[in-house]
């Protein structure tokens, strides 16, 4: 039973990181319509700008944590710019796929280049003692508590945002449709851009706390729990945002305790079934809406 | 017996009616025009017609076989083709391929006869040719053959797909705004060649259309389609002189 | 005439493999192929099946799949058992029959992937393809074979896998298959020879498939879904007749790859594999297999030729791929490339159809 409950908190604690991610990617994917693949990559991007800002330039954890966010969340708008936004209205939807999957390399490459292939350890940047329950059968870290509350912080904030605020409304607008949203004054780029800032920034965000949770950082951190959260995405319906929250920390369940009770092995492999089987059943999702191509 | 016989044809989206009680009956070889404000219904009872939405009650039936309920590839075996109000041709294809896509189920052989070149190949191949030139000449496109169909000025990309959906060898053409973004000399053309492909292939053709030029210089008879529902059926002097048409078309 | 054109085309792409074979063996027997670079050409055969494969699915169906690596691993191991358990058969016929399996198999994991992938549209296809190879890979990576007198093993985990003394242990798990290319020590010499007929066999498949009546079909369902079904093409069989000769062809790939190494181990044919793959697709343009076999070429020797361009390597393809991309899709670029061959040739760029 104490073994069960250890494993859900864990469960919990991983599917809370996958949750923030698959905000982004959400986000993203709601209303730029695109898969964005260097979504993970910018994680671990995030993770290094907050490692390197302290142990290469000495500043605090708090500000190394903002520059992480306003640099993730710069590289984001440039990316968007450059790489995305002039294949928006390609013939092919397969272009900004594929253009993604490059801006992902490019990221993974650059890193490798700059810090090197071998594992750098996290420091510990947020310090927060453990809860201890059950006469001590039960340890909870203060890192785990930190990732629920700031997966439920950023959840709320984020939906309020998209409903009571001007671009928030806008973001709406565009997720709908982009061309009547234009017609009616909403500055489609902008909104676009605002989306990529967004997910962005919650990326080195996600980095900080997936790095804080298993202390090791290579260039291809980002690229599995990034492919991971948006199954977590799809499965909580795709443009949804308690969707990804509730997708992400099912998948964060799922993984825990396939690991732990079936294999650690093809704990991978159970999350990617269950990627398939929600498209198989549920196309879109716990959450989502349907969408028919208008003939 | 009638071409295309439908009964009580209907459709509901959500809460609603799309298109309500919609009935019509077009004899073999009639040049028939479907016309209505925008949002009637017009192209929900094409997609009714053509299998894309099945209706929620009514009866289709083509030269007398029910064809109700079935899918669109079925419903194009059995013979009906269409065009589409937002062209949609093969980009990537040439102007001949696209024509011999719509011979696909007419001249036939196996991916294995395909891949390896046998006997058969050659002779289905110099057949599909032919008769896809054969097509391409009725609409003056032959000379284009060899060119990618986004490559096509747009008059003649609306020419191609309706030389496609002839390719299928239907008994029924439905042709969705054929002279949509057409300027008159255009326009004045393309019914020259609607009604030289009702003669020349024996063809029964329904059309929508918004330009009343080419409805009242072609079209035999008329349905009018007012909120999904048929507002007056006759032939097309009768029809475009009725005040309820005229009052639809112009409000009140 | 359009069907001399197609053809002379598919001639030039089939004289260009055989030049370059006449021109490497050349090479070769006057002592002028270093070692390194003759240890690249099977592997350069392997990748150029699996670009051409894989540019079917991706130029010709339209559908972008990430799984290309997981149906070489299929046919890699399927494979390499057979020539394994098969070990007293002569080596001319077993490696035959070996092919043969690699894609068998491979179609087979075509199939079942296949019915559900194909179901679903773009970016969810391109996801649950890469799904299906991380998949493939997880379970290949617990899985135990052997052979011994009383038949065969299989287990999924080392505790469970018992062969007896008289047996072999071919697949152990994670540590992979060992000793493939031993069993095929007298053909040795003529692996390039056999890479390039593989080679050629696959252009001649995916080259006549695509200018024949299933070919068009496939291409109709790529530019045109609805008008496709409109005149009585079955989408779903087509895109699964394009999507399953791929998965056989990458098997055949996998195959050519296990039997040249001494160690297979499933951790080669991960997502990465698969994105190299997908760059030499792209780099050589989108349905353009001659391009696929030039890019493949170019890109697999370049790195392993320039030692102190390997650094850089994964960087620069990551650049070239986003500036292609961008230069052969954005409507802007193609709108300026248009006005520049117009102010340049003085009509407009009518490109006809190949």
């Amino acid at each position: 039973m104490m073994s069960f409950l250890s494993y859900l908190k864990d469960g919990i604690s991983l599917g809370s990181i996958y949750a923030i991610i698959a905000l982004g990617y959400t986000m993203v994917y709601g209303i730029a319509k695109m898969l964005n693949f260097a979504h993970g990559d910018v994680i671990m991007v995030g993770a290094f700008i907050i490692l390197s800002s302290i142990t290469k330039a000495g500043l605090s954890p708090a500000l190394a944590i903002l520059a992480g966010v306003v640099l993730c969340t710069l590289m984001g708008i440039t990316i968007e710019a450059v790489a995305y936004r002039p294949l928006r209205k390609a013939a092919s939807p397969l272009a900004v796929l594929i253009t993604a999957i490059g801006v992902s390399y490019l990221l993974q490459n650059l890193a490798l280049l700059i810090f090197g292939a071998d594992a750098k350890s996290f420091v510990t940047v947020i310090d927060v003692p453990a809860l201890v329950l059950f006469d001590g059968k039960m340890t909870i870290k203060g890192i785990t508590i930190i990732t629920i509350i700031a997966c439920i912080v950023i959840m709320s904030v984020l939906t309020w945002f998209v409903k009571n605020t001007k671009p928030g409304r806008a973001m709406q607008a565009v997720a709908a449709d982009k061309d009547a949203a234009q017609l009616m004054g909403v500055n489609v780029n902008a909104t676009i851009s605002l989306t990529f800032a967004i997910g962005s920034g919650l990326a080195a965000i996600a980095g900080l706390l997936l790095c804080s949770a298993y202390p090791s950082l290579t260039p291809y951190t980002g690229s599995m729990p990034g492919i991971k959260a948006f199954v977590a995405a799809v499965f909580g319906g795709i443009g949804s945002i308690p969707g990804a929250m509730v997708g992400g920390i099912l998948l964060g369940v799922i993984e825990i305790f396939g690991r732990a009770y079936i294999s650690s092995q093809i704990a991978d492999a159970i999350c990617f079934a269950v990627l398939i089987i929600v498209l198989l059943v549920k196309p879109t999702g716990l959450f989502g809406k349907n969408i028919q191509e208008k003939v | 017996m009638a071409m295309l016989e439908v009964k009580n044809l209907a459709i509901q989206f959500g809460g609603l009616r799309a298109v309500d009680n919609f009935h019509i009956s077009i004899e073999k070889g009639q040049l028939y025009g479907l016309i209505g404000p925008n949002g009637a219904g017009k192209t929900t009872v094409f997609n009714l017609l053509t299998g894309v939405y099945k209706p929620n009650e009514g009866v289709i039936k083509l030269d007398g076989v029910d064809i109700t309920g079935k899918n669109t590839i079925e419903i194009n075996k059995a013979g009906i083709a269409r065009t589409f109000q937002n062209i949609r041709l093969f980009k990537g294809l040439s102007v001949l391929d696209n024509v011999k896509v719509g011979l696909h189920n007419q001249n036939s052989y196996d991916t294995f006869t395909g891949i390896f070149r046998l006997p058969r190949y050659f002779k289905v191949e110099k057949a599909m040719n032919e008769r896809a030139m054969e097509i391409l000449k009725v609409f003056d496109l032959d000379k284009e053959a060899d060119l990618l169909a986004g490559n096509l000025p747009y008059g003649k990309q609306r020419k191609l797909e309706i030389a496609r959906a002839l390719a299928t060898d239907p008994k029924l053409l439905l042709l969705d705004e054929p002279a949509a973004g057409m300027n008159p000399n255009e326009t004045q053309e393309l019914m020259d060649t609607i009604r030289f492909v009702r003669d020349h292939f024996d063809m029964t053709i329904l059309l929508i259309e918004h330009d009343m030029r080419l409805v009242g210089g072609i079209c035999e008879e008329l349905t009018v389609l007012n909120f999904g529902q048929v507002l007056i059926q006759g032939e097309t002097s009768t029809v475009l002189n009725d005040p309820a048409v005229i009052t639809a078309y112009l409000g009140e | 005439m359009k069907m001399n054109k197609t053809t002379k085309n598919n001639m030039i792409t089939y004289l260009m493999v055989i030049a370059a074979y006449v021109i490497v063996q050349t090479m070769s027997s006057t002592g002028h192929l270093s070692r390194l670079l003759s240890g690249l050409l099977v592997p350069i055969c392997v990748y150029t099946i699996a670009a051409v494969s894989l540019n079917l699915v991706v130029g010709f169906s339209g559908e972008l799949s990430l799984g290309h690596a997981g149906f070489m691993c299929v046919g890699a191991y399927a494979s390499s058992i057979f020539s394994n358990i098969a070990s007293d058969m002569p080596s001319v016929p077993r490696f035959i029959i070996a092919v043969l399996i690699g894609a068998a198999v491979a179609a087979i994991f075509g199939v079942i992937i296949g019915i559900p992938v194909l179901r679903l549209r773009g970016d969810y296809l391109a996801i649950v393809t890469l799904a299906f190879g991380e998949i493939i890979k997880n379970i290949i990576n617990i899985l135990y074979v052997g052979v011994d007198s009383e038949g065969l093993h299989v287990a999924t985990s080392s505790q469970n896998f018992h062969v007896a003394a008289d047996g072999k242990e071919i697949l152990k798990g994670a540590l992979g298959i060992s000793g493939t290319a031993t069993l095929y020590k007298d053909l040795r010499d003529y692996f390039f020879l056999i890479g390039v007929i593989l080679v050629l066999v696959t252009l001649f498949i995916v080259q006549n498939l695509v200018n024949s009546r299933t070919g068009r079909a496939i291409m109709s369902t790529r530019d045109n879904r609805i008008a496709a079904e409109s005149v009585g093409i079955n989408v779903m069989k087509y895109k699964m007749i394009a999507f399953v000769i791929s998965a056989a062809l990458a098997g055949v790939a996998g195959v050519l790859y296990a039997h040249n190494m001494s160690m297979l181990k499933v951790s080669t044919f991960d997502y990465n594999m698969s994105i190299l793959v997908l760059v030499y697709v792209v780099l050589g343009g989108i349905g353009s297999l001659r391009g696929s076999i030039i890019a493949t070429v170019i890109l697999y020797a370049l790195p392993e030729l320039l030692r102190g361009f390997a650094t850089y390597r994964m960087l620069i393809y990551a650049i070239v791929l986003i500036v292609m991309m961008l230069f052969n899709w954005a409507p802007a670029a193609r709108d300026w490339r248009s006005r520049m061959m117009e102010k340049f040739f003085g009509k407009k760029n009518e490109k006809e159809a190949a």
